[in-house]
């Protein structure tokens, strides 16, 4: 007889309370229904006629080589961009490489693979054994965040099929305020924890299922995805680049490389001649203004806000790693598995109290199918849900960490002589470039 | 004030380059590791080396999706769920496990008595699935790919009163090999899963027969 047990604090799962013979009966009636497969009820024919079986042939996938393919014309890509930006300086080559981008992993390839939605397949991989994660796809995950590095983000420039369609769209920018930037800029923080903690836990890919452009590259998307993409590019036209800048999960790990590049596009060839030219030529309000009145702080001043800082951060970490952790349940809800849990639950509860049976769903019928025990599927849940217990704090703790991180980035004093490009936000599309009287 | 600047940043580069090396060398072992299988690959001493996707896709590096006809309950959702309008689901004939009959619990409504070609008496909503005489008492049954949804009627009738040959399966001309597929995050019965690409169909068989699998390239049911 199975053992209580306990899923979560508000799932307590009964025991079987059900005799061992109708235990045997249901084994054994599972057993016939999972076999029903392989029943061969009626002979194979001896034809008389010179009729000759045809063979049964499904299609072949796309060739395997073509996955290789695409990493090199990325590879390729990041190379042509880098130079288009960096040497050539050149925002009119840089829309035709985008254009080629938009047309080849948008268009051609329908926007999968795509080194956005490869973070999942790598946290998956990370922690499940037996997913078999392709080289192709690490390749598409690593080969942008490598080029950032060292140039800056240009995969976002001319690369991503995503930021090439958005960019189009920027006809009439507006200028959104640092504040509203920052708060916004939180999203994408968000966006990424989450679709690591689902991905990790095998739960569900919501890069993949919630992206809006995918639907358009196919021709092919529901109602409420078109809606969603239509809005983001309709947007577009006034915040220019709304999912690269609020929402896309990558763009987080590119802004961090990007800080560290080594060698990131700027705005004048030479030097800043402060002629204010480029102030408003960026659309994604990456470019940084000069900043020359030193902040009149004293020394216990910075000291204060130092120590702020230091309590700050394990607070808010702490603070939101514990929410995360009570939002346990809610995110493991999601989970199929601990859905049918739950759903087995309910029918041995209704089963117990002498009720009588209602059409099983789907997800019953197929559980009874399969013949697997009622603790088997108890266990594999409650498994889910610890799971989802130290993911939502490590979860929690990673957005508490990215809010005092910004606070406290906003806090610091700057100060700076020149016009420059803000090196996390900035997409390396060359615009300013343009405005910039000084020529090489 | 400025070099100083520069090298933690170099230092920081370094770290991330380090990070992300680290990160790279695992993923590629990762799956390669021996404790992924219990008998650390050794096929030879598995009974499940035949339906296992393991070894097979750490050589080819390549997975697409694909459904287990012996998993599968029918519940429709294939039909309904693809990103794919018709779906990239379709009913699949392995002809080596058909009997042939008269009475086709796959072609025919349950209860129909005029056994004939109205499309009334039909299981199938698109008319896919046709009928054709070959000798007393035979008849094949092909399938019109064009035609199907996908939507297992046709396949829940003949593993319910038949020989079940009549199975679904993704057909990868039309599949985009989603990241993630819809039908899989959805099926009641996890009947879908990544299997490598050079193993690309689940067609079940009879135990001893040779399977009944030859794909080709833009192949159709002949
Ligand atoms: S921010 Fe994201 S969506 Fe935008 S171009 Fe960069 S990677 Fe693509
Ligand atoms: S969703 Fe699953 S159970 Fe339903 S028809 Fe498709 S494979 Fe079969
Ligand atoms: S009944 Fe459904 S699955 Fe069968 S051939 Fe017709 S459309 Fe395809
Ligand atoms: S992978 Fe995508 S296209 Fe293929 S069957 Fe699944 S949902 Fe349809």
């Amino acid at each position: 007889m199975p053992k209580p047990v306990c899923v979560s604090p508000g799932l307590t799962v009964t025991p079987l309370r059900k005799t061992a013979g109708t235990f045997m009966l249901t084994a054994s009636a599972t057993l016939l229904s999972t076999m029903a497969m392989a029943i061969q009820r009626f002979p194979k024919p001896e034809f008389e006629s010179a009729y000759t079986q045809p063979q049964t042939q499904i299609p072949l996938p796309r060739g395997e080589f073509l996955a290789y393919l695409d990493v090199f014309v990325l590879f390729a890509s990041l190379c042509l961009i880098t130079w288009l930006v960096l040497k050539k300086r050149s925002r009119f080559w840089v829309f035709f490489m985008s254009l080629f981008s938009l047309a080849y992993f948008g268009f051609y390839r329908e926007g999968c693979i795509c080194s956005i939605g490869a973070i999942q397949n790598v946290s998956l991989a990370l922690f499940d054994h037996s997913f078999v994660i392709p080289l192709s796809v690490i390749a598409f995950f690593l080969l942008p965040l490598v080029f950032t590095l060292f140039y800056g983000r240009t995969f976002c420039a001319g690369v991503c099929p995503f930021g090439a369609f958005q960019d189009l769209f920027a006809f009439k920018p507006q200028a959104l305020g640092s504040r509203l930037n920052t708060v916004l800029g939180i999203i994408p923080y968000l966006y990424l924890g989450l679709a690591v903690l689902f991905a990790a836990t095998g739960t569900d890919f919501i890069i993949c299922r919630y992206d809006p452009f995918v639907g358009i590259f196919r021709f092919n998307a529901s109602f409420g995805m078109f809606l969603f993409a239509g809005i983001l590019l309709l947007s577009g036209v006034f915040i220019a680049r709304p999912y690269c800048r609020f929402l896309c999960p990558y763009g987080v790990l590119l802004n961090w490389t990007s800080r560290f590049s080594r060698k990131h596009l700027s705005i004048t060839p030479k030097e800043c001649i402060q002629c204010r030219l480029c102030e408003h030529s960026c659309p994604y309000d990456a470019i940084d203004v000069p900043v020359t009145t030193k902040s009149p702080e004293t020394r216990p001043a910075m000291v204060k806000k130092m120590m702020m800082l230091t309590i700050l951060v394990p607070f808010l970490v702490l603070i939101f790693g514990y929410t995360g952790s009570r939002l346990q349940e809610t995110f493991a809800g999601v989970d199929s598995r601990v859905k049918l849990a739950k759903e087995v639950l309910a029918l041995s509860k209704m089963q117990d109290a002498g009720n009588k049976m209602q059409d099983d769903s789907y997800e019953i019928k197929a559980f009874k199918a399969s013949g697997k025990t009622e603790s088997q599927v108890y266990s594999e849940a409650s498994a889910v849900l610890k799971k989802f217990y130290v993911g939502g704090w490590l979860f929690g703790g990673f957005i508490g960490l990215a809010i005092a991180l910004m606070t406290g980035g906003r806090m610091l004093p700057v100060y700076r002589t020149d016009y420059v490009t803000n090196k996390g936000r900035c997409f390396s599309c060359a615009r300013c470039t343009d405005y910039c009287p000084v020529k090489s | 004030m400025p070099n100083r600047r520069e090298f933690l940043n170099t230092l920081m580069r370094g770290g991330i380059l380090a990070a992300l090396g680290m990160l790279s060398g695992a993923l590629v072992f990762r799956s390669r590791d021996k404790n992924s299988c219990s008998y650390g690959f050794d096929c030879s001493r598995c009974s499940k080396s035949e339906s296992c996707s393991l070894p097979a896709a750490i050589e080819a590096r390549q997975t697409v999706w694909q459904l287990d006809p012996a998993k599968c309950i029918q519940c429709g959702r294939c039909a309904t769920n693809c990103v794919m309008s018709p779906s990239a689901v379709k009913c699949t004939h392995a002809f080596a496990m058909c009997g042939y009959c008269d009475l086709c619990g796959g072609y025919f409504k349950p209860g129909t008595k005029a056994l004939d070609t109205a499309a009334e008496h039909m299981l199938c909503p698109t008319n896919a699935l046709r009928r054709k005489f070959i000798e007393d008492p035979f008849f094949e049954y092909t399938i019109a790919e064009e035609l199907c949804i996908g939507c297992g009627k046709c396949v829940k009738g003949c593993s319910a009163f038949g020989n079940g040959s009549l199975q679904l399966q993704v057909h990868h001309d039309r599949c985009k090999n989603c990241n993630e597929c819809s039908i899989a995050r959805n099926c009641p019965s996890q009947a879908f899963s990544r299997v490598p690409a050079n193993k690309p169909s689940l067609l079940k068989t009879f135990g001893n027969e040779s399977p009944a699998k030859v794909p080709q390239k833009g192949g159709v049911n002949a």
